[in-house]
């Protein structure tokens, strides 16, 4: 299940919407992305996020179908919000259940790391210096692509 | 054609969107962002790094230099930065 919304997200009721009703799930990972105050040496006091209605949904929705295909996952879950959100505010949840741990964690970890490269979305500092959109970082192109050479379906290179 | 812009280049071209007919010899989407930086010095300003710009066709990325017709929905971006 994918969604992007702009109001707040309660992260105990989608976790345990996401694990309701399947004893086979033996255990869910989640992480949860947050705006913070500072970035690049600066004070922040909000972000906007912006994204393409249609597209972000679709690539949200290939997203999750990759990691149920690498990964024997009973449920995942992408909640991603957009509009202005200020420090300490949760901005992505990410969660999948599956019937051991191992597949949890890594699939839950790919699921954020392709989310930030592939999905578009942006984000909009106000700083005390004005407005300024976040660059791309090559950390997170990294982090993506380790999971493209990780892919088993890819190529002779298993791990 | 429909071309819709986000983030720093919609600012930059200072449209949210555009409907367009392009001249007959844009037929990929190299041909088309040179034709769309001759419609405004915004549009230039925009469009005057390519390895700045992400291409969707059809709500997906593409790669390379692939055909675009009138009738594809075109989008022009920044990398992301969601998350």
């Amino acid at each position: 299940m994918i969604r992007v919304q702009t109001e707040a997200f309660d992260v105990n009721a989608e976790l345990e919407k996401l694990a309701a009703g399947n004893p086979k799930i033996g255990g869910v990972a989640s992480f949860i992305g947050y705006v913070r105050d500072e970035s690049e040496g600066a004070g922040v006091a909000a972000m906007t996020l912006e994204h393409y209605p249609g597209m972000t949904e679709k690539k949200l929705e290939e997203i999750a179908a990759e990691a149920h295909r690498r990964w024997p996952l009973e449920a995942s879950l992408i909640v991603h919000r957009v509009g202005r959100l200020e420090p300490g505010a949760p901005i992505v949840l990410v969660a999948t259940a599956s019937a051991h741990r191992q597949a949890a964690f890594e699939s839950c970890q790919f699921l954020i790391d392709w989310l930030k490269t592939k999905a578009p979305f942006w984000k909009e500092e106000e700083t005390g210096q004005g407005k300024r959109w976040v660059e791309a970082r090559a950390a997170d192109d990294a982090a993506a692509e380790n999971w493209t050479q990780k892919d088993p379906a890819a190529g002779p290179k298993k791990v | 054609m429909k071309i819709f812009y986000f983030a720093w280049l919609r600012e930059k071209v200072g449209l949210r969107e555009e409907e367009l007919t392009p001249p007959e010899n844009v037929r990929d989407v190299a041909s088309l962002l040179e034709w769309l930086k001759g419609r405004s010095p915004g549009h230039a300003e925009a469009l005057k790094d390519p390895r700045m710009v992400r291409v969707a066709i059809n709500q997906d990325y593409a790669a390379g230099n692939p055909p675009v017709g009138p009738e594809d929905e075109i989008a022009l971006f920044p990398p992301v930065t969601g998350g």
